[in-house]
């Protein structure tokens, strides 16, 4: 039996990639999921938790555990904003004193420090990737996608690390029908996009871009693949600045694709 | 220009370099096959992390204990144990000493606290003739640059680059065979060894039950330095603190395997005093200088106290995506790559949070650290620190008082969002870029006209 799923979109997946959302919505529908978007989400607080702003990131964090409080499960298509959930929602709300779980909106204000850390981690548990969701908790991994193409995995930093996701995603990848999965040199080596850091250190970052471009290409690769939209965003930029051949396409995209669309508008 | 501002500027400089990329990426491209074929040696590389891990952790939390059992030993060896709370002590025991004893020639074996107490520097002004002994650290020498790398001091240099120094400044230099050069090397160390009145050295690792200093070279440029000269001085931070001797069988293999990939250092030396009535060799003097310049705050700081673990073997630097980049002087600081940008605002101050910012995060040298200290996760901290210290720019401080007020509300997200995009569509049209720090960089990314919300509440749930 299958969860009943709330959709989390990030913030960027939203306003500047919604068709992530929507592929990933389709795929989880198609392997027979019930899913629902709690519309009154905006940002898991990554961006302000990343940038030192702790207090701002941890009133915009207990928002968003608010509002899948009742949720059941929760699946999002992008590593680094389910890592920030759970990964980082423990330092960030459990690290002060008296400022921190008793507030998450829960109704027991008296859990003791060890006893309250251990509801998070409960709350934060029901937050999944999605490309992990399908593999670990639907153990699902032929979804009957069509992608005749050449394609590169790009692991994304707070995915292999964070959440040690890594043969997952090319299981899925393996299965898709008339795909060729080939991997690219320094698979595991950053990107360069890492929030305000592409904006902050620009020239830094791109050089990164640049590198995982030419690794990529090298593969020979149409497309470069990844769960981290917010990477495929920056590569997208970057192979497209230096006229790359490479393209750009979120998983999820690839998962929805059948054999009519395939090959048609990625 | 301020060290924010000027690592801005040298850091854009340095990573548009397509040369250093290449020597850099070269260079670490074999560190990353030795390092691989090392860690074939370990059954379980993991547990091996674990046990340094474990080692240095006990050494951090019990340091005041641990370093007055090293002093015990060594002060009944007859050895001398200076304590110096910053540089300029440190710096001025030795100068002393070197007055005092009337010492002109100096040899050094390769020492990071020489380089944070800007030891050379000191020495020279008092007209001493002062000379790096590991090859490495004897090349930029000669260039007068401070080291590239921590482990590696002239990883950026290629054979011919270093071919012309030795050609400009030593004798006898006519190719860029690898043996010439070293032989150019050799002859000129070889001389000042057996020419200096003292030999100044770091350490590894300071053993407290024994009481005994471990230094690790692959040159053997430490025996040297430290044996021959009449007078040896130590001069290392506090936390190279160890427990015991038998820790060594772990640390030294796991430095090396991670440091150069090695099964272990080529030569591994415990000194432990000075030369004894029944020994035929070493120094009639032994000094160690215990430097704390800011150690001890950080021991304070429960949250990042595990920074002090560091056994400076390199491998953040090394899998550091933004160091291969920028390279090593971008940093201006002694210590380079991620656990120098973890550890220079506690031992520096503010003008280096900077640093912290100069990450992507991906967390790669926390998963290489040998002993396990969770670099990435620090750099989060010194960012967090930064904001409460109010360091940072008014402009980004609004900013994120803004987006806090934005995100609480769906609705003011929403209409926020669409008047951005909104805006956007217009400025492209007039012909502005308001974009610039993304764009200089990277193609423009296209603007949907809808976003997820609005298309699946017009689909009503179908999407």
């Amino acid at each position: 039996m299958l969860p009943r799923i709330a959709l989390f979109i990030p913030c960027f997946v939203d306003q500047l990639c919604p068709q992530v959302g929507v592929d990933m919505a389709r795929v989880l529908r198609n392997i027979g999921c019930e899913i629902c978007f709690p519309d009154d989400q905006t940002c898991c607080g990554q961006p302000a938790f990343n940038s030192g702003y702790w207090d701002d990131a941890r009133a915009v964090a207990r928002r968003f555990l608010r509002v899948f409080d009742k949720a059941e499960c929760v699946v999002g298509p992008s590593g680094s904003c389910v890592t920030m959930v759970r990964k980082f929602y423990p330092d960030l709300l459990g690290s002060l004193e008296g400022d921190g779980l008793q507030t998450v909106g829960k109704a027991e204000p008296k859990l003791g420090a060890a006893s309250a850390a251990a509801e998070l981690g409960h709350v934060l548990s029901k937050f999944y990737e999605f490309s992990e969701f399908l593999t670990n908790v639907a153990r699902v991994d032929d979804l009957g996608a069509s992608f005749p193409h050449r394609v590169t995995f790009h692991d994304s930093c707070h995915a292999l690390r964070e959440l040690g996701i890594k043969q997952g995603p090319r299981r899925l990848l393996e299965k898709v029908k008339g795909l060729e999965l080939v991997e690219m040199p320094h698979a595991e080596e950053c990107c360069g996009f890492g929030g305000t850091f592409a904006l902050k250190y620009g020239m830094i970052s791109a050089a990164m871009g640049e590198t995982k471009s030419e690794n990529a290409r090298s593969t020979g690769a149409e497309f470069v693949t990844s769960i981290d939209p917010s990477c495929l965003m920056h590569l997208e930029g970057v192979l497209r600045k230096k006229q790359s051949p490479v393209k750009t396409i979120h998983l999820a995209t690839i998962l929805a694709s059948d054999s009519n669309s395939a090959g048609a508008q990625p | 220009m301020n060290p924010a501002a000027e690592f801005l500027r040298q850091s854009a400089e340095k990573s548009a370099d397509l040369d250093h990329r290449k020597i850099i990426r070269w260079n670490i491209g074999h560190y990353d096959t030795a390092v691989a074929k090392g860690r074939t040696r370990y059954a379980d590389w993991e547990a091996a992390r674990e046990r340094c891990a474990a080692i240095k952790h006990e050494a951090v939390d019990n340091m005041d204990r641990l370093l007055l059992e090293f002093e015990q030993k060594i002060l009944a060896r007859g050895g001398h144990v200076f304590w110096a709370e910053n540089a300029q002590e440190a710096r001025q025991y030795i100068r002393d000493l070197v007055v005092e004893r009337g010492v002109k020639r100096i040899v050094k074996s390769k020492s990071m606290v020489t380089e944070e107490i800007h030891l050379n520097t000191a020495l020279e002004n008092l007209g001493c003739d002062v000379v790096e002994t590991d090859l490495g650290e004897y090349i930029v020498q000669l260039r007068n640059e401070p080291p590239y790398h921590i482990v590696t001091p002239a990883m950026h240099l290629t054979r011919t680059q270093i071919a012309d120094l030795f050609r400009e400044k030593l004798d006898g230099v006519s190719s860029d065979d690898p043996n010439e050069l070293v032989n150019a090397a050799r002859c000129k160390l070889r001389a000042a060894f057996f020419a200096a009145d003292m030999g100044i050295s770091g350490a590894n690792f300071l053993v407290a039950d024994a009481g005994l200093v471990a230094i690790s070279t692959n040159e053997g440029n430490a025996r040297l330095s430290t044996a021959l000269p009449k007078i040896h001085v130590v001069v290392t931070g506090i936390e190279k603190v160890i427990p015991r001797l038998r820790d060594l069988g772990v640390l030294w293999p796991v430095l090396a395997s991670v440091g150069t990939g090695q099964p272990i250092t080529t030569y591994s030396t415990l000194i432990g005093g000075p030369k004894t009535a029944d020994e035929i060799d070493g120094p009639e003097e032994f000094h160690v200088v215990l430097l704390d310049n800011g150690r001890s705050e950080l021991l304070a700081d429960l949250e990042q106290r595990d920074a002090l673990r560091c056994i400076r073997c390199g491998a953040c630097l090394n899998a550091c995506p933004v160091y291969k980049n920028i390279g090593g002087h971008t940093y201006k600081t002694t210590y380079q790559g991620p656990i120098g940008s973890v550890l220079t605002p506690h031992l520096r101050g503010h003008d280096f949070d900077h640093l912290s910012y100069a990450s992507s995060l991906c967390g790669n040298c926390t998963s290489v650290c040998p002993v396990k200290i969770d670099l990435h996760h620090h750099l989060l901290q010194n960012r967090r620190n930064s904001v409460e210290a109010d360091q940072r720019p008014w402009n980004e401080r609004l900013a994120f008082r803004f987006w806090r007020w934005m995100m609480m509300s769906a609705t003011r997200f929403s209409a926020f969002s669409k008047l951005g995009k909104t805006g956007l569509r217009v400025a492209k049209k007039l012909g502005i870029d308001p974009l610039t720090p993304w764009t200089t960089y990277r193609a423009a990314p296209a603007i949907p006209q809808k976003s997820f919300r609005e298309i699946w509440k017009k689909g009503n749930g179908h999407v």
